[in-house]
């Protein structure tokens, strides 16, 4: 049995029932709009594990789910080593955000990284403490920061509304997913002239260790190229 | 597989070692405030460090290192000079990235280490000769460099004071610095802050901004900094040598680099301080960058012994670290150098040979 996780409500869940329709497989919630649970047809020894999108990479790392429907910027964030784990089926062409780096839209002398760099260095000499950047994704963020060679930040955890945290000076920057950036302008902030941290879309995954004939079956349903990867192999490219 | 027992076995050994060079044993909690070692280490540490949380002292993390606590315990109470010695686990995780490692690394490993705060010009040359003394059966591969002589030779380029202060910041992080180079070595660019009439927000105040738009306006009218700095600094920089012929190319910089010829002192008296401890130089590395790589902490001597086993970290490292003790010093201040030996790498060498 292949079980198919995906995200239990909202647009990302609609527009994963769309895709797979496409691709002759129908997806649908059993029961009410309340019950979480899911009904496969068009492809035998499937079953649909509906989830929070945010829990996804947890169970497809565990092997508690074969495949899922998630973030690639949840798998990166959440998953250390996420490619020894699982592999990418395919990207599926809806929600698509960036993750990037925002400052203050009143901050003229800060259009990109080097300027981050060299106001953080004053900011910290300034108040005594570092620039503090609100995220939820810590470890993204901080790589990358860490492979730019900025220092003199630190983050600050915010796991919602952190659009906000500028105007209540708890954070100095802010990094985030943004899609549309409206939030962003509405509050002011400006995305630093830099490549996003991350592109990410919503992406079919599978774990590695099952790669097998009954996944590559329904991957060839999908119409999609099965990578012939497993585990050990994955594990010698490091 | 080297048991822990033995591992520890290992340390006592080192810590008696370092007992009988005068050394009081301490032992800081393993337990530490995270507070002052997010503000000295910055973010990174919290890749490296595990971190934890306490209802009453907030934020803790798990040991990362030995430096910060002993420091903290000799500036509340140690007389001076003072001479430390201690052994005891570190916690350091791994972050891997999109690929795990095959083979992890040690999440918990011992340290046996050796701190020595004195005023005494000779306080280099004892730690780093207790440290070949100790490891001398091992064959390692000793190199050394000095964060001073950097520090000195970009404080003396001819740069406005900004500009020295900026490089000087980043001397730890060679892509930022080598930008930063480059961009003092060419003309200034006028770049202009369109006011967009936006309303302030947030905790950097305007007057913040404008103090720096003012720096950045008076900074693109500078001159150029002529090549023939940035050759020189790349000779400096790329100077690697046995300590015995590194002297005679530190004189011959120095003749082209007046700022460097008091640390080029300092590193040839300290050479033959280390000399007269009975330590072949033509068996010592000297690496100019040396310090670049290792903790942002050390502000002059480094050192590292090395075994030639690929992937292994060192086997022991060391350095001064004068600014660290005005970091954490509140107002006090006191040299200090040393370095700490792993025995568990001590212990697989001694078992493979």
């Amino acid at each position: 049995m292949i079980r198919l996780g995906v995200p239990s409500k909202g647009r990302l869940m609609e527009q994963t029932f769309d895709w797979f329709a496409e691709r002759g497989v129908k997806l649908s919630r059993s029961g009410s709009d309340r019950e979480y649970s899911g009904r496969v047809e068009g492809a035998p020894g499937v079953s649909l594990v509906l989830l929070s999108a945010g829990e996804i990479p947890r169970e497809l790392a565990a092997g508690r789910i074969e495949l899922g429907v998630t973030g690639t910027d949840l798998v990166r964030e959440k998953l250390a080593g996420w490619s020894s784990d699982l592999v990418e089926l395919a990207p599926m062409g809806f929600g698509h955000a960036n993750l990037i780096l925002a400052v203050p839209e009143c901050w003229r002398d800060c259009i990109d990284l080097d300027d981050f760099a060299a106001i953080a260095r004053d900011f910290r000499s300034e108040h005594g403490f570092r620039l503090r950047i609100a995220t939820k994704y810590h470890r993204l963020v901080r790589a990358w920061l860490s492979a730019q060679e900025v220092a003199d930040y630190q983050l600050v955890d915010s796991q919602g509304a952190t659009e906000g945290t500028v105007a209540n000076q708890t954070a100095e920057a802010i990094a985030d997913i943004t899609s549309s950036g409206e939030t962003l302008r509405a509050n002011n902030l400006r995305i630093l002239d830099e490549p996003p941290i991350l592109r990410s879309q919503a992406t079919l995954f599978a774990n590695r260790n099952a790669v097998k004939p009954s996944l590559q079956r329904f991957a060839a349903h999908l119409g999609l190229e099965l990578p012939c990867i497993n585990a050990t192999q994955a594990t010698a490219q490091a | 597989m080297i048991s822990k027992r033995d591992k520890e076995a290992v340390g006592q050994r080192l810590l008696e070692r370092f007992r009988q060079a005068g050394a009081q044993e301490i032992s800081p909690d393993i337990l530490l405030p995270a507070e002052s070692l997010l503000d000295l280490y910055g973010e990174d540490i919290r890749a490296r460090a595990y971190v934890t949380q306490d209802p009453i002292r907030g934020e803790m993390m798990l040991r990362p290192d030995f430096t910060v606590p002993v420091v903290q315990a000799h500036m509340a109470s140690g007389a001076e000079p003072a001479r430390y010695c201690y052994l005891g686990e570190v916690f350091r995780k791994q972050d891997s990235g999109d690929v795990r490692p095959e083979k992890s690394r040690d999440h918990e490993y011992l340290q046996c280490g050796f701190e020595l705060f004195t005023r005494d010009p000779d306080a280099d040359a004892e730690v780093f000769a207790l440290f070949h003394d100790a490891l001398q059966s091992l064959g390692l591969r000793a190199e050394m460099g000095d964060m001073g002589l950097l520090l000195d030779a970009v404080s003396g380029l001819p740069l406005t004071r900004a500009r020295a202060d900026a490089l000087m910041h980043h001397i730890w992080r060679p892509g930022r610095f080598s930008r930063l180079l480059d961009r003092f070595s060419k003309p200034g660019v006028s770049r202009c802050f369109p006011d967009t009439g936006q309303t302030w927000a947030g905790l950097r105040s305007e007057d913040e901004m404008i103090r720096r738009i003012a720096r950045l306006q008076g900074d693109a009218a500078v001159p150029p900094l002529a090549p023939v700095w940035t050759e020189r600094l790349d000779r400096l920089f790329a100077l690697r040598a046995p300590a015995s012929k590194a002297l005679p190319a530190l004189g011959e910089l120095a003749a082209d680099m007046p700022a460097i010829a008091p640390a080029v002192d300092r590193i040839v008296a300290r050479m033959a301080a280390i000399a007269h401890r009975g330590i072949d130089l033509d068996g010592v590395i000297f690496d100019a960058s040396h310090g670049r790589t290792t903790m942002e902490y050390y502000d002059g001597f480094t050192f590292t012994f090395q075994a030639d086993r690929a992937g292994w970290p060192p086997v022991a490292s060391g350095g001064r670290y004068d600014a660290l003790t005005l970091v954490l010093g509140k107002g006090r201040e006191i040299p200090a150098v040393g370095g700490i030996i792993r025995p568990g790498l001590v212990a697989e060498l001694e078992a493979s040979a």
